[in-house]
């Protein structure tokens, strides 16, 4: 049931696209752990961590993608669900430290041994299980969401204004995680992590796994995006982007059907973080930062909202381009990343997969058949 | 108005008012519509038409005055959604369909059904096909349905939106100036459209148009600066002097 | 505390020696500032000192601050005690008690007069009792002041001297003060001890909540539950105090938020334009500020107390030449799209701060106070600088020149008019996109100058406006979009607010639960503290 429900929203183009992600997330690691050093196909291990961090950026793009492209909530505040889910997965690392630390102590982080705690706080408890952060990854960004969606789209608070109470989450966010006395490494975050599940997870072998476990995180997610949008709540969601109250006087609840896709959104930019943190070793309160929530938006409007292979595409391109930029001439990067938010909102307001879209729908001379068009109408 | 009266009226304000900053749109505002009535509403500009119909829908509360649906239930403690579950239909002034959907899509949203998210989300495509089947052809879409409704003309959007309220099924249609914007041969269309539809509904129809108004044949309350000014046939309120002097005359 | 009791048996010993007081006070100042040179010891030199205080002889001021300062010789082969100010090998001599030239001599001949902490104690003591006899009542007031603060029993009889002859009635308070604190401190008698307290009591504030809080230990029940009512009185208003405090240093935050909002209530208020490159106009105005100073600098020093006062201008036009650039060239391009407004704009900030950087490098540059902004003074128990004033009287009156500006002149009513209803407005003949461009040019033009005061008080950074920007949003939102009145009053408050939660939470903290309060707010009010209402807003 539930199987079909994932499926039916599939299509050729769906199914191309997790054919790609698919032999990705097989062919990389595979390169990686069973072609020699020296072979010009072998793919080095920080290449392997490279894309493992650019699938989970993908997924997060999605799930941006879901709420902004699909129901037109501009969240500027994603980067604060990606950072707990990614949190959550650092405190299980941490506590999977042990007796490792510098300072030996079987139960508390080291940090927390450097600030002279004496015990564990309260909602460190739990989190030696991996069952149980598993599920914090998910639940603690989720709640966020539907407390906040809760009251902010029962008053209504719609447009920039939401965008600009998420920013404020997310810098309360900043502010408070930047505190030693949190109980989260303040400054420092968590790092230094040794195990995941019992592996070494700077081991190749891990590494691999955690690379294909990204791609298959991002693969459901797109199924789960797809069936969403194909479903007739999709349908709603898209009529509430471009005519809110209009959606109302056919009777449909707004805030229930916002509050569902912002929490749900939440979740999986949770997860996104969760797979995040093991493949680059660190979590810090810098996630929280309001510019690095907009920088993920920049993502999904180059690669095109309102599509959902456009997210995954122009989230590797930008995170790409930041890679090469920040190495090869770092004082260009900003301009760019900057000259990219001008000239795609100018020039490119349907993104990458959009504007293609457009091309090859004139090409065939054809009248656009019933996928939904992602149009450029802001949500009031 | 005896309670008895009222428990079987469809709609029934008293005394209701709404201010913006001190300019009073609607004033003591007091009409009732019977089930299955049809009524046309005129008034100049300001008269606060457009402001009862957000009363009435639950866009704006009223700062003092009742509205009650159905005889009993109170519609100024209700939301929008919660009054267009209860049977209450609306077309909007300026034609507002969902542009980015198909014209089906748009049929399919406002077709009668659960609108919970969970029911949304798993319902199955293809239930209610005869039903907007039929409603294509009344609204004479059928050739369309697969073409966005952002690319209609102007009068076809105004078709599909009433196509809207018929696959609403409300008990109570509020229709505001279906024709504008329409050619000559489109009006008297649209008016056997409405004469059709109010067979089997109430309806509530703002319009500016006289002879669209005429050929609805219809009683006429007219409104003036938030409240009623006359009420009758048409010919009864065309001949009361303040009615002419305000608004028909000039 | 050791300290102390070794001074009140000093006090004692005088008061002991007290028939000799005359003949000592007849005693030439000059053989007793000669005995300084001559004592062996610290205890005979400290002797020395408060001989010399106790002529009451103003004359001798000079050679104590000298010794206080370690400018005071004498010869190594005797001779007569000199001050000497050090010039290379040499000695600059001067008399201590005419105060006339004494030669130029090789340093090697005499020998530095050494002190130690506990003398220079005492030596502030005896200066003050005896500047407390200067004709002028300022040095007079200071000195009663610096008594106050000594504590030393030996100044007492001075006091009660200079009492007897005091007219000037704010002299008078200083000095009676001054002896109640000796007193207290000293053994005097209950009854006296009691009067003194009154007085401490009638002053208030944290210094005598000290001097009280040390007189319990030992004193007679009487005087101790006296000082223990004193204490909780000062308490009391004290609490006043601080409540005051928080209330300006609250008000001075406020301005400061303020000047920061009041261009964005300009361009998101009235205009509905989404600036998230806000902060940078800011920052440039900062920026501005730092290269007049740099030519002042260079070119013209005379100019730099009026550095400010040249820059206010130019931070104008520049962030608002900067800020109709923007509007023209990108953000005309997407009115009506206000979610790509505000991305267009965050790229904008971003390059913006990137080229800010590349010009004037990453690091703070200084930016200098001019000297009538800077210092500071004191209101009762509240001390504010003289720059944190000026900010607070600047964002006032650009407040009410932005207040007269929309209300008053033409282009005020055809901004209105546009923001109102844009197509009547056009054709009506007002040209839109030149209002447009104007009104945006003008709310960046007041970030400039929110950017000289900001300079003042801030770090001059690229990342100046980053700070600010967030606060900005939420003091306009919570203030009521579109309302002038909303952003003064939601600035002031936030800034009240924030200063009333910081000692309970710290600054972090207390900034959390403003975001916080705000964000909650906001789901109650969506349209702020003063909401327009109307069939136009629902739009």
């Amino acid at each position: 049931m539930k199987g079909g429900f994932l499926l039916r929203g599939l299509d050729r183009s769906g199914l191309i696209f997790l054919a790609i992600v698919m032999a990705v997330g097989i062919l990389v690691p595979a390169l990686n752990l069973l072609v020699p050093p020296g072979n010009p196909f072998h793919v080095p291990g920080y290449a392997v961590s490279l894309v493992g961090k650019y699938l989970c950026f993908a997924l997060l793009a999605l799930s941006i993608d879901l709420v902004w492209g699909y129901c037109g909530i501009l969240s500027l505040g994603h980067g604060a669900f990606f950072a707990l889910g990614g949190y959550a997965m650092g405190m299980y690392l941490m506590r999977q430290i042990g007796a490792r630390g510098v300072y030996a102590n079987p139960d508390l982080p080291d940090f927390m041994v450097f600030l002279n705690w004496k015990e564990l706080p309260w909602y460190w408890q739990g989190f030696d299980q991996f069952w149980f952060a598993a599920i914090m990854v998910v639940v603690v960004p989720g709640a966020l969401a539907f407390l906040l969606g809760w009251f902010a789209f029962r008053s209504r608070v719609t447009g920039v204004y939401l965008s600009i109470i998420t920013q404020a989450m997310t810098f309360a966010l900043l502010l408070a995680f930047f505190r030693n006395d949190m109980g989260f490494g303040g400054n420092n975050g968590l790092t230094d992590f040794k195990d995941i599940l019992g592996y070494p997870v700077q081991a190749a072998g891990t590494r691999a796994t955690l690379f294909f476990a990204s791609a298959l995180a991002l693969a459901l997610g797109f199924l789960l995006c797809r069936a969403i949008i194909r479903s007739k709540l999709g349908k709603v969601l898209v009529a509430i982007r471009d005519a809110e109250s209009r959606t109302r006087f056919l009777g449909y609840r707004v805030e229930h059907y916002k509050l569902f896709v912002f929490t749900l959104s939440a979740c999986m930019a949770g997860v996104a973080g969760a797979l995040y943190v093991p493949q680059v070793g660190i979590i810090n309160p810098s996630e929280f930062s309001p510019a690095q929530s907009i920088e993920m938006v920049i993502w999904v409007a180059v690669g095109g909202r309102g599509t959902l292979i456009g997210p995954v595409i122009g989230a590797i391109l930008v995170n790409f381009g930041k890679t090469y930029f920040t190495a090869a001439i770092p004082d260009f990067w900003l301009f760019a990343l900057g000259g990219l938010f001008v000239a795609v909102t100018l020039f490119l307001p349907k993104g990458i997969v959009g504007t293609m879209g457009d091309w090859s729908r004139r090409m065939r001379r054809q009248p656009s058949s019933t996928p939904p068009d992602p149009t450029v109408k802001p949500a009031e | 108005m005896n309670p008895d009266m009222m428990t079987r009226t469809l709609l029934y304000l008293d005394g209701v008012s709404v201010s913006f900053d001190g300019f009073r749109a609607l004033n003591n505002l007091s009409f009732t519509i019977m089930p299955g009535e049809m009524r046309a509403i005129i008034g100049p500009n300001g008269a606060g038409k457009t402001t009862m119909m957000d009363v009435v829908t639950g866009k704006t509360r009223p700062d003092t005055g009742h509205v009650l649906f159905d005889g009993k239930v109170d519609l100024t403690r209700q939301d929008e959604a919660a009054i267009a579950s209860l049977g209450i239909g609306r077309k909007f002034q300026k034609p507002t369909v969902f542009e980015s959907h198909t014209v089906w899509d748009n049929l399919d949203l406002a077709i009668e059904g659960a609108r919970d998210p969970v029911s949304t989300l798993f319902h199955k495509e293809g239930e209610e096909r005869d039903r907007i089947d039929e409603i294509l052809g009344i609204v004479r879409l059928r050739e369309r349905r697969h073409e966005l409704a952002g690319a209609l003309s102007h009068g076809q959007k105004q078709w599909l939106e009433i196509g809207m309220l018929l696959a609403q099924n409300p008990k109570l249609l509020l229709v505001d100036e279906p024709v504008a914007g329409m050619t000559d041969a489109e009006t008297v269309e649209t008016a056997d459209l409405l004469r059709e539809i109010a067979l089997t509904h109430s309806v509530v129809v703002v319009e500016h148009d006289m002879t669209f108004v005429r050929d609805l044949g219809v009683k006429v309350t007219v409104l003036h600066e938030g409240s009623v000014l006359a009420e009758g046939s048409l010919d009864h309120v065309s001949a009361d002097p303040r009615v002419v002097e305000v608004y028909l005359g000039r | 505390m050791v300290l102390r009791r070794l001074l009140c048996a000093l006090a004692l010993g005088c008061a002991l020696f007290a028939p000799e007081k005359s003949a000592l006070a007849q005693a030439d100042t000059a053989s007793l500032i000669q005995a300084l040179g001559e004592a062996r010891n610290y205890s005979e030199l400290e002797k020395a000192v408060d001989a010399l205080a106790a002529t009451g002889d103003s004359a001798a001021v000079p050679a104590l601050e000298a010794l206080s300062a370690g400018a005071l010789y004498t010869q190594k082969l005797g001779g007569p005690v000199r001050i000497g100010i050090e010039r290379g090998a040499d000695l600059v001599l001067t008399d201590p008690l005419t105060g006339e030239s004494a030669g130029t001599e090789p340093a090697g001949g005499y020998e530095r007069i050494r002190v130690n902490n506990r003398l220079r104690r005492s030596l502030r003591g005896a200066i003050g009792a005896l500047t407390l006899l200067s004709p002028k009542p300022e040095i007079r007031l200071a000195a009663a002041q610096a008594v106050y603060k000594n504590r030393d029993a030996s100044a007492l009889e001075t006091v009660e001297e200079a009492l007897a002859k005091e007219s000037e009635p704010r002299v008078r308070a200083a000095l009676e003060l001054a002896r109640a604190a000796i007193q207290l401190a000293g053994e005097a008698g209950d009854d006296v001890k009691l009067a003194a307290l009154e007085i401490i009591g009638e002053r208030g504030g944290r210094e005598s909540l000290a001097l009280l809080g040390q007189v319990s230990a030992n004193a007679s029940p009487a005087v101790a539950e006296a000082a223990q009512i004193a204490v909780q009185k000062i308490q009391a208003s004290l609490r006043w105090w601080s409540i005051l405090q928080n209330i300006t240093y609250g008000i001075s935050l406020g301005s400061v938020l303020l000047l920061a909002a009041i261009g964005l209530a300009i361009t998101f208020g009235v205009m509905g334009v989404i600036n998230m490159a806000h902060g940078e106009m800011v920052m440039i105005g900062a920026y501005t500020t730092f290269m007049v100073q740099e030519v002042i600098r260079t070119s013209f020093p005379g100019l730099f107390d009026v550095s400010v006062l040249i820059a206010l201008p130019l931070a104008f036009l520049v962030a608002g030449a900067v800020g109709i650039v923007i509007e023209r060239g990108v953000i005309r391009f997407l009115y009506g799209r206000p979610l790509e407004t505000l991305l267009a704009t965050w790229g904008l900030s971003l390059i913006l701060q990137q080229a800010v950087r590349t010009i004037f490098g990453p690091t703070n540059r200084e930016v200098g106070n001019p000297s009538w902004m800077s210092g500071a003074f004191d209101i009762g128990q509240i001390s504010l600088t003289y720059g944190r004033l000026w900010i607070i009287v600047f964002a006032l009156i650009v407040f009410t020149a932005l207040m007269l500006m929309l209300r008053r002149t033409p282009l005020g009513l055809q901004m209105r008019a546009v923001t109102q209803n844009r197509r009547m407005a056009a054709s009506m003949g007002i040209r839109t996109p030149w209002v447009d461009a104007m009104t945006f040019g003008l709310g960046s033009g007041v970030a400039g100058l929110a950017g000289v005061a900001l300079s003042q008080i801030d770090n001059v950074s690229p990342n100046l406006g980053q700070g600010y920007i967030i606060d900005s949003f939420m003091i306009v939102i919570f203030g009521g979009v579109g309302n002038l009145w909303g952003t003064l009053v939601g600035a002031f408050t936030l800034g009240v607010v924030n200063k009333f939660l910081e000692p309970y939470a710290g600054a972090v903290l207390g900034k959390i639960f403003v975001l916080v309060f705000i964000i909650l707010f906001i789901q109650i009010k969506p349209r702020g503290l003063f909401a327009l209402k109307g069939r136009a807003v629902e739009q």
